[in-house]
């Protein structure tokens, strides 16, 4: 089991969850939070540009059985890319993920995912 | 360089208008007596030497301009509430660049061409009331045989009805269109339909005396949601509609907005007896009860429907009741209003139920509320007016089928012509991207909720 983590541009998560779906990777959790890589993107304050230290992003956590990282990744990469890609389009972290349980029955392991 | 361009053509056109007002302002003598607004039923007075303003009206008047300026705002905020977090901005700067475009076009030539004399019955012009020179100071306007309020003040508030009218269009097209096409495509609106219907039906024109409008049913929703409705269908539905949810960011927003819009609706209804006296009272009255029952009927309906009664529906029902009672306000006894407000909230509630069946993606429901109750007022109000007028029901039926018709079709069909003009020149409809990302940060550069982030 390995745990996903995405952080990918706001406008880009419709995209992402439509090709997760396509993937049958149906269990997601998104969270809006802020962070900051190499993209700057500036706002403007009365006539001033902005740079904000840190950028709105999004961040996706999926559990998955082994045999699904595989597909998830490519689904994310496929949609979460701007323009055939550019600076700020996001990062994906694949962590080991030593057990899962489902709250209601109890099940723990690959099944509960 | 295509945005430098852009720029030294503005600058010319507005340059070219500046000289023109001032050469052609000057060529003109001016007439020596200001010429009388028509009131809402089309009395013309006698003019009397010494006029002496009405204070007591004035005032209300300048109460009533003051609450209906508030309506735009508490649009902005209706309509942005209503649409998702990244275009909360974008969608209430619509409403507010009305406020900026038509404020200046109102004065420089929108009351000439509402109130001015009448050209043949089709559009008014007077040179008088060009950039209101003749109105800054002078006797007065007229209203009935003893009315006289400063003119300034029938102008600023009949402006307020001009500014209001494009900003509700906003919604119908709301999260897809470009702020320039935008702002491009409301000034050439406010001057080639909201204008001729203005003068057509009140300033004197070919409609005046004919057609019941008493605040502007006609003139202003059923115009507004037929160019809503011609609009949606034109630009398309936004990206993902209807297979993606999409859900309001705020609706404690839209619920404080639409409390502007009903206090701000005293204004709109009872200001436009430009009295204060009776019929004031009247109209103040019916659009209190017309938005109650409105607003009932649309939770009553929804409890049998869905068995909950939502937010959004009891504002919505507020807002059809309102627009059913406008045109009949100053015209219909109370329970009229009852009448018109259960109509209005049905004939809208099955709109927005068809809406959603036939699939075209009219945003903010420009046509279904708007244009909806709008017809149903100015049709209903035939069946429930306080007095029959002398050329008796049927042809006032008749009149007021004519003045809808009149309309939905020169609206429909001049609205068309120029949003499929502007989108092929300057550009309305948005790039997917950009509406993807949101128009908040793509078109303006900033974000409307901070509160998620950091910093």
């Amino acid at each position: 089991m390995k745990l996903i983590i995405a952080i990918i541009q706001p406008d880009k998560l419709e995209e992402v969850h439509h090709a997760l779906v396509d993937v049958e990777v149906l269990r997601i959790t998104a969270s809006r939070c802020t962070g900051h890589g190499q993209a700057e993107d500036p706002d403007l304050y009365r006539g001033q540009e902005v740079k904000p230290s840190l950028l709105p992003k999004v961040r996706i956590e999926i559990a998955v059985n082994d045999v699904y990282v595989a597909a998830t990744v490519d689904a994310i990469v496929g949609a979460a890319k701007h323009n055939g890609g550019v600076i700020g389009d996001g990062k994906i972290f694949v962590l080991p993920l030593d057990d899962c349980i489902r709250i209601r029955t109890g099940e723990h392991g690959g099944s509960a995912v | 360089m295509a945005k430098q361009k852009y720029m030294t053509v503005c600058l010319g056109l507005v340059g070219l208008l500046v000289c023109a007002v001032s050469v052609f302002g000057q060529a003109t003598p001016a007439p020596g007596v200001i010429p009388t607004p028509e009131v809402v039923a089309g009395v013309v007075s006698d003019v009397t030497p010494l006029p002496q303003i009405d204070t007591g009206t004035t005032a209300w008047m300048l109460v009533s301009t003051t609450l209906v300026l508030l309506m735009v705002p508490g649009l902005a905020m209706f309509y942005g509430g209503l649409v998702r977090t990244k275009n909360v901005l974008g969608t209430m700067m619509h409403s507010f660049a009305a406020m900026a475009i038509i404020g200046v076009i109102w004065t420089v030539c929108g009351y000439a061409m509402c109130f001015g004399d009448s050209v043949g019955g089709w559009i008014g012009w007077d040179w008088d009331f060009v950039l209101l020179k003749g109105l800054d100071s002078g006797p007065g306007a007229y209203f009935g045989d003893d009315i006289v309020i400063p003119h300034l003040v029938f102008a600023m508030f009949q402006g307020k009805f001009a500014i209001i009218t494009p900003a509700l269009i906003a919604g119908a097209f709301a999260e897809r269109v470009r702020f320039r096409g935008y702002c491009v495509f409301i000034a050439l609106w406010s001057l080639l339909i909201y204008n001729p219907l203005c003068h057509w039906i009140w300033g004197g024109g070919f409609l005046t005396g004919e057609a019941i409008d008493f605040a502007g049913g006609t003139v202003i929703h059923i115009s507004a949601g037929m160019a809503g409705l011609v609009c949606a269908l034109y630009l398309g539905a936004r990206r993902g509609y209807p297979k993606t949810a999409m859900h309001p960011n705020n609706l404690v927003m839209t619920m404080m907005g639409a409390g502007l819009l009903w206090v701000g609706w005293f204004g709109f209804n009872a200001g436009s007896s430009v009295s204060s006296g009776m019929q004031t009272a009247q109209a103040l009255t019916v659009t209190q009860i017309a938005a109650a029952t409105g607003a009932l009927t649309w939770i009553i309906i929804e409890g049998f429907h869905l068995k909950k009664a939502t937010s959004l529906g009891l504002m919505s029902g507020i807002l059809a009741g309102l627009v059913a009672i406008t045109p009949a306000a100053g015209d219909v006894p109370p329970y009229g209003a009852m009448v018109l407000g259960v109509a209005g909230s049905l004939f809208c509630y099955a709109a927005v139920v068809l809406k959603g069946k036939l699939g075209y993606d009219d945003t903010l429901d420009v046509f279904g509320i708007h244009g909806v109750a709008g017809i149903v007022g100015a049709i209903g109000l035939t069946f429930v007016l306080r007095s029959i007028p002398e050329h008796g029901f049927n042809m006032q039926l008749w009149y007021q089928f004519k003045g809808v018709g009149v309309s939905m079709i020169y609206s429909g069909v001049v609205t068309l012509i120029l949003v499929v003009l502007v989108d092929k020149t300057v550009g309305l409809r948005l790039n997917d991207k950009a509406e993807m990302a949101g128009m908040d940060h793509t078109l303006h550069g900033e974000h409307g909720f901070g509160l998620l982030n950091l910093n």
